[in-house]
């Protein structure tokens, strides 16, 4: 089952072939774990040393001696627990508004094909093509005052949650999605007296569920990932996620408190990807340049 | 109930002629439109109040902005001045050297590394798996967790990076706190945290390539460079490309990375990106005609990128 690529079989094959391919093969496996998982090594063990032994020059490999109690004095003097629940909130929130929202709006544009659909998403696709950090200002202003409402949201999860709607990516590909389920499936709902909701429901929703798992994550992942934004409208600490909260604490603490706060930090994003990696991959090229 | 909604969805919007309120079989499909249209916009609406008052409406008020000005609490009309402004600002070249520096790099380093990674990683037959979550892993590592840690392995004094030259006899170098390498480093950085999804998409493009391709070239003596050149390269050049327009249209608007690693503007403005300057502009000195007059020149030039972008994407749907 494997397909051609570079370098032919029948090189491989050859003594000098294989012995060249285990010696690369060994070498990249271990320059890529250095490179890739060295850092995260390094920051875990950093966490676990003592102010003196973190400082030392050469740095040691292993700890001497292991302090797990910086984790806990971490969480407890950066108050993580509060900007760990804050980010999570922020992106439960953010993914529900998402889900409904942009799936709705696809559902609409791919199947119920409303009048002036096109121009609808043609507008939402627009959005793609302005860089984002030349709205970033902007945004800020209007969010500072939202016209005829006349809200201020900084500081109030609503403007993380609304925002991350405008997300035209997620809507292109779910409405890509929904195009290539069958015509002839929706029609039967219909024929058996299934309203646009119900149809949505039960017929399309179960059909989606991979390209939902992909959208969902890159929704969770993108909160939690978020640095300008975050630190522009909740300048309040009890209301910082928890990357704009490290980095404001950041200068205050120990160094090993702080390489103990940053695999905390971490963790949550790192679990999704190895729990969903398949998703994610498969979103991500899918995604990308099908598109 | 509304079961009709979706069979005669194929049916033209509705359209008001005089003609349609006299036959009631006319006003009924116009009823039946009509109600048809109805839901299909309540879908929509939640959506496009979204993208009204957070996309759509700023990016009208960006153009304003720019052409404006706060003049003792009252805002005026500025015409140009807020641009004459940026330009007659010396930052304001700095910041586009230094991003066309960043762009430069970052395409030496962001766009090549991937590619030869993804095309050494297709060799192989083991571990691909494992080697493919490796380079994906930095990604979805929170932004301040990677840049942290490279602040610490860039250190001059107990940096890992300075230890690692030590030990193969290199000087030490000052990374980020000089002029000459601090953009350098910052490069090295995002290179490392966001090098994964190019690898992923480059990967899968090499995949697509027929074996028998290959096979050709080997019958005409073709050696590894001579395959690369004229199987692999041809083969992925639609995703080659459409992959340089989007690291230029990304590296253009790089923020977080400086941001975080120099604080900004780096010793001496080494590291003042344009989007650095944007931020300085609007929320150091609450000068936001400025941030928006500068927001609008980087818009100018990125839509060349982009406009390119979406003829190429165009070219590959078909």
């Amino acid at each position: 089952m494997t397909t051609r690529t570079l370098i032919s079989p029948a090189q491989l094959a050859r003594p000098r072939g294989t012995f060249l391919y285990w010696t690369a093969f060994v070498l990249v496996l271990v320059v890529f774990t250095l490179v890739f998982i060295g850092p995260l090594y390094w920051m875990v063990t950093s966490g676990l040393k003592s102010p003196q032994e973190f400082a030392r020059t050469p740095p040691t490999l292993v700890p001497e001696e292991a302090h797990p109690g910086n984790y806990a004095d971490a969480w407890g003097v950066m108050d993580l627990a509060k900007l760990l629940g804050n980010t999570l909130y922020y992106a439960l929130g953010a993914l529900a508004f998402q889900l409904v929202l942009d799936v709705a709006a696809a559902y609409s544009l791919s199947k119920l094909r409303p009048a002036l659909g096109n121009v609808i998403l043609g507008a939402m696709l627009v959005t793609l093509m302005i860089p984002a950090t030349v709205l970033v200002v902007p945004q800020y202003l209007t969010v500072l005052d939202v016209p005829i409402v006349e809200r201020n949201l900084v500081n109030s999860p609503w403007v993380i949650w609304l925002p991350s709607v405008t997300n035209a990516f997620n809507i292109f590909l779910l409405k890509r999605f929904f195009d290539s389920i069958p015509r002839e499936l929706l029609d039967a709902a219909a024929i058996d007296g299934a309203s646009p909701l119900r149809t949505l429901r039960s017929v399309v929703l179960p059909i989606s569920r991979p390209i939902l798992g992909v959208v969902s994550i890159f929704a969770v992942v993108g909160v939690w990932k978020d640095f300008l934004w975050p630190m522009l409208t909740l300048p309040d600490p009890g209301k910082q996620t928890i990357n704009v909260g490290i980095y404001s604490l950041a200068a205050s603490v120990t160094e090993n408190w702080l390489l103990a706060a940053l695999v905390i930090a971490s963790l949550p994003t790192l679990v999704i990807f190895l729990v969903c990696q398949r998703h994610i991959m498969s979103g991500l090229t899918a995604g990308s340049l099908k598109g | 109930m509304s079961a009709p909604a979706l069979s005669t969805r194929q049916a033209p919007p509705p359209a008001p002629s005089p003609g349609a309120a006299r036959s009631p079989r006319r006003r009924a499909a116009f009823r039946q439109a009509l109600k048809r249209n109805l839901i299909a916009h309540g879908f929509l609406v939640g959506a496009v109040l979204c993208f009204s008052f957070f996309s759509w409406y700023p990016m009208v008020r960006e153009f304003f902005l720019a052409f404006e000005k706060r003049e003792d609490g009252a805002t005026v009309w500025a015409g140009w001045s807020n641009f004459t402004y940026i330009f007659n600002d010396p930052a304001f070249w700095q910041a586009w050297r230094n991003t066309i520096l960043f762009t430069g790099l970052a395409l030496l380093l962001g766009f090549a590394v991937p590619f030869v990674v993804a095309l050494v990683l297709n060799e192989f037959r083991h571990g691909q798996g494992y080697l493919r979550l490796l380079v994906y892993l930095p990604v979805m590592l929170p932004p301040v967790a990677s840049v942290l840690l490279f602040k610490y392995f860039y250190d001059p004094g107990y940096g890992l990076f300075n230890r690692i030259l030590g030990a193969v006899g290199l000087p030490d170098q000052q990374w980020l706190q000089s002029t000459d390498t601090a953009m350098l480093s910052v490069v090295i950085a995002a290179t490392w945290m966001n090098m994964g999804g190019a690898t992923l998409i480059y990967l899968a493009a090499l995949q697509g390539i027929p074996g028998e391709l290959y096979e050709a070239a080997e019958l005409d003596g073709a050696g590894i460079l001579r395959k690369i050149w004229h199987v692999t390269i041809p083969q992925t050049r639609l995703v080659l490309s459409l992959m340089l327009l989007m690291q230029i249209i990304a590296t253009m608007q790089v923020f977080v990375e400086p941001f975080l690693l120099t604080g900004g503007a780096g010793p001496e403005g080494a590291t003042l990106t344009v989007v650095q300057l944007i931020y300085q502009y609007a929320f150091t000195f609450n000068n936001y005609g400025s941030a928006a007059a500068l927001g609008l020149v980087l818009l100018v030039l990125l839509a060349v990128f982009s406009a390119a972008y979406v003829r190429l994407s165009r070219v590959s749907e078909e």
